[in-house]
């Protein structure tokens, strides 16, 4: 005991920080940033043995490198961010919904339906309409219903979501067979190849920004971006959402319809993902697969949780995810590497850039070093 | 007695960050003695008794156990110098036998002979006159029992010295007795004993000695028997201090509630309130007593509109005359039509207030609806809450911070200060001051006496009886859901109040 006794002082101490500054914090992440890079350095010149500055610039010419990537990444990152401030609502209430894909995915197919058989039967001005509230119309039945079921009965909300993604899959393959363009082929096409009716691009700012236009997804996007940040701070329905997100007891306790929260609340958020739909089909592929969501309704969660909820810094971090992916994809290529290693490169950033939220709520001492108070 | 001290503490510091927990902290415990440690929330009180445990190293310092300098990194390590902490939670396994939650954890051989562990329980427990069956689940034993395992379950693993956080909070004035002669025969045994208690007269009757801390430094420690317990709170306060919670007699007093054959149920199907009857008046303040989980929890719920009623009316009798059930209704609906209700829940964080939320945020969080827009109005809440900031004199650093980094003491002022600013017409108050410090105690005590003053029906549910006798008008006692009487406070004692607060009598009124 007495040897037992003598122990000494751990090696190192976890201590949680008290409060830490805006500039410190960012500086924080910068420095994960850098570390990030370096670990892909070596990752690369280990497979590889080329220059690591060599790739980076790779990456940058992959995402920003001419007119047409600049605009492709632009319209990607609105994609995410649309996609990740349509669910934010549902997770600033503590609303699990990973079922955005199939929301998306409803969205997408109302409006393809409304393009094909409607698309050279109405002018533009109807024709759009159409497409949006019915995409609003599909998200939004796909997102209440999950909703309707957790208020009455409080089944989890996770697996419902989840379960309503397989559903929207599988509609998704059976209209592609239904509309498919070619017999046989089990894909749609290009809707309305010819006309281009139903088209964003083209049926409004058509050749003021050249051929790869997409402006008016950007001004959607940023639009609601701000709508997004005003709804849910400023407004009684944001403040509701907040508390009951925080804790139900108090919400029933403030006299909140916590029922008719999660109703509505879930009905904007899948109405978003279904507006989302119509902005990948009308805005940007002009045709519908099931890989159309391609995995932003689950990337999005990331995105609106690293951003604590604020769509200002979602719109960044939407920025960097789809610059780093689509500057991957470059460097694949370029330097004979498989999208396996891009998406391990995204993989490290990302760790480091999650992981350093450890370094900012907490402290960490070593032995024999005491700060000052 | 041995002169080698049991505990020894040389400067003992421990930073949180910016805030400073502990500083340069020296005292000692000696074997057989107790040692009561007081000082206001957040004084440094339970972190320094945490660093004996393991559970925090200190940042500087030493510890000293039995003379030697000691380094304790976890709470292994406590175990090993015989050092048993009994927190204010219990950490028990509700299915298991009290004999298997003591020896949970423990080294031994492949099979366990339990004859032999529970012989040699009971043998601890006829030492110090315990009352404990070791062989009964814990799921079916009272919290005093519960505390007793987790006692006997240090005593087991060789603890010779004993460190009780708050031990009597959860406990009948009965049940306090029992275990102060079970503590007493310990210190008698040789045992070092230091208990954390916020009740002066309990520290006054059982300890050897007090140590005083204030903001995390270490005043001294005083013979219990010079001291009073007027001069334990200017110790611990820094200042002069009265006490005296100032009762008035009621005036104007009017019938505001009343609550007929009331009867809940719970989930599983259990009665948690049973023919619950009773008025409450304006202008005065029913105090409500019972051994924690008697229904008191629905009993406030039920009125509130948070609780589902199986039978029974709750009947609001307004100004005017008028009479409006309550029941079926929920909070919204009740303040909808004039029922200036305040309710300050049990469960602050969890049910009162948003823990993540600024100051401002969750003072509106009762009338944020006001106005037509649907856009909130931050304005008069911020202009509210700094109002309440400067009279309840709550410490915070601005009112935009999260209500969670306040003290315990401020944020239950923020949770009053908001409930009272409504005006009410009926204040009910679940453990307005538990965990609180003297200072805020007496602060809250005021606020209530204030509204009684204004003509509020005030409820005021309490555990501390001395509390409940000298600031409730009448007192209702509640036992497992039913009511075992409603008395006069200014008559009435404590042994009567803790006695019908365990037994069915039939003297109703």
């Amino acid at each position: 005991m007495a040897a037992e006794s003598l122990k000494k002082e751990p090696m190192v101490r976890i201590a949680k920080r008290s409060d830490i500054s805006r500039r410190k914090a960012w500086f924080i992440r910068a420095v994960a940033i850098l570390l990030a890079l370096i670990v892909c350095g070596i990752f690369v010149y280990a497979l590889t043995a080329t220059n690591p500055i060599k790739v980076y610039a790779g990456m940058i010419n992959g995402a920003i490198g001419t007119q047409r990537r600049t605009w492709n990444t632009l319209r990607d990152t609105m994609i995410l961010l649309s996609v990740s401030l349509a669910i934010t609502p549902a997770f600033k209430m503590r609303f699990w919904n990973i079922g955005a894909e199939g929301q998306i995915l409803v969205g997408g197919i109302a409006t393809a339906a409304v393009m094909r058989y409607m698309g050279d039967s109405v002018p533009t001005a109807v024709l759009f309409i159409v497409m949006i509230i019915s995409s609003i119309i599909a998200g939004l039945v796909w997102g209440i219903i999950p909703a309707y079921f957790k208020a009455k009965y409080n089944t989890n909300e996770t697996l419902f979501t989840l379960m309503m993604n397989y559903i929207a899959t599988q509609l998704t393959a059976y209209f592609s067979i239904v509309w498919e363009a070619v017999k046989g082929s089990g894909t749609i096409g290009t809707i309305n190849q010819k006309t281009k009716a139903g088209w964003i691009s083209t049926s409004f700012m058509s050749n003021i920004f050249g051929s790869f236009n997409y402006s008016i997804n950007v001004i959607i996007v940023l639009i609601l971006t701000v709508a997004i940040y005003i709804y849910l701070s400023k407004t009684k329905q944001g403040y509701e959402i907040a508390v009951v997100g925080e804790s139900e007891n108090t919400a029933r306790y403030a006299g909140i319809n916590v029922k008719k929260v999660i109703l509505r609340t879930m009905a904007i958020s899948g109405a978003l993902c279904g507006f989302t739909g119509f902005l990948l089909v009308s805005g940007s592929s002009h045709t519908i697969s099931v890989n159309t969501a391609g995995g932003r309704g689950f990337t999005a969660i990331v995105v609106s949780w690293l951003a604590k909820f604020n769509p200002f810094v979602m719109a960044l971090i939407s920025f960097m995810l789809v610059f780093l992916d689509n500057g991957a994809v470059q460097i694949a290529s370029e330097f004979g590497l498989n999208e396996s290693a891009a998406e391990v490169i995204t993989g490290v950033i990302l760790f480091f850039l999650i992981g350093c939220e450890f370094f900012i709520n907490y402290r960490v001492i070593f032995r024999g070093k005491h700060e000052e108070a | 007695m041995d002169t080698v001290n049991a505990i020894e503490l040389k400067n003992i510091c421990k930073y949180f960050g910016e805030v400073i927990a502990n500083k340069d902290i020296s005292l000692e415990v000696r074997k057989g003695e107790i040692l009561s440690l007081l000082g206001e929330n957040g004084s440094g009180k339970t972190t320094l008794m945490n660093m004996l445990a393991g559970i925090y190293f200190p940042d500087e310092g030493e510890i000293f156990v039995d003379g030697k300098e000691v380094k304790i990194t976890c709470p292994a390590d406590a175990f090993e110098l015989g050092i048993g902490m009994i927190h204010q939670h219990f950490k028990l396994i509700e299915t298991f036998t009290a004999a298997e939650n003591i020896i949970l954890g423990l080294p031994g051989a492949e099979i366990i002979k339990m004859n032999e562990v529970i012989d040699k329980i009971n043998d601890l427990v006829n030492r110090y006159s315990f009352e404990l069956d070791p062989t009964k689940k814990i799921y079916n034993m009272s919290v005093s029992e519960k505390q007793t395992v987790e006692i006997v379950k240090m005593l087991y693993r060789g603890a010779n010295i004993l460190i009780l956080d708050e031990p009597t909070a959860v406990l009948t004035p009965q049940e306090t007795d029992r275990l102060f002669d079970v503590l007493r025969n310990m210190r008698n045994d040789g045992k070092a004993i230091i208990i954390i208690t916020h009740k002066l007269h309990e520290m006054l009757s059982l300890s050897d000695r007090v140590a005083v801390l204030r903001k995390g430094e270490y005043i001294r420690t005083v013979q219990t028997k010079d001291a009073t317990e007027l001069s334990l709170t200017e110790m611990m306060v820094g200042e002069k201090v009265t006490l005296d919670i100032g009762r008035k007699e009621p005036h104007d007093i009017v019938k505001r509630l009343e609550v007929k054959n009331l009867k809940c149920v719970d989930k599983n199907n259990v009665t948690t309130l049973d023919n619950v009857s009773f008025d409450v008046y304006g202008g005065e303040v029913l105090g409500i007593a019972g051994i924690a989980g008697s229904g008191q929890k629905e009993l406030l719920e039920a009125i509130a509109g948070l609780q589902k009623v199986e039978s029974g009316s709750i009947v609001y009798c307004g100004d005017n005359g008028e009479e409006t059930e309550l029941i079926g209704k929920n909070p919204l609906e009740i303040r909808n039509v004039g029922v200036a209700l305040s309710f300050v829940p049990e469960d602050r964080l969890g049910m009162g207030l948003v823990a993540n939320m600024d100051l401002a945020d969750n003072v509106m969080l009762r009338s944020y609806r006001e106005g037509k827009s649907s856009f909130v109005n931050r304005k008069d809440p911020r202009k509210k809450t700094e109002e309440i900031v400067d009279e309840l004199k709550v410490v915070t650093p601005s009112i935009s911070t999260p209500i969670r980094k306040l003290s315990g003491g401020n944020v239950q002022k923020v949770l009053v200060g908001r409930e009272i600013s409504n005006a009410p017409s009926v204040l009910m108050t679940a453990y307005a001051v538990r965990g609180l410090d003297i200072n805020t105690s007496y602060t809250i005590y005021h606020l209530i006496n204030e509204q009684k003053d204004h003509g509020t029906a005030v409820i005021y549910v309490g555990e501390d009886l001395d509390v409940l006798l000298e600031l409730a008008d009448r007192i209702l006692v509640l036992c497992a859901g039913k009511v075992t009487g409603v008395v006069d406070a200014r008559s009435v004692t404590k042994e009567q109040v803790g006695l019908m607060m365990t037994k069915h009598t039939e003297e109703v009124m």
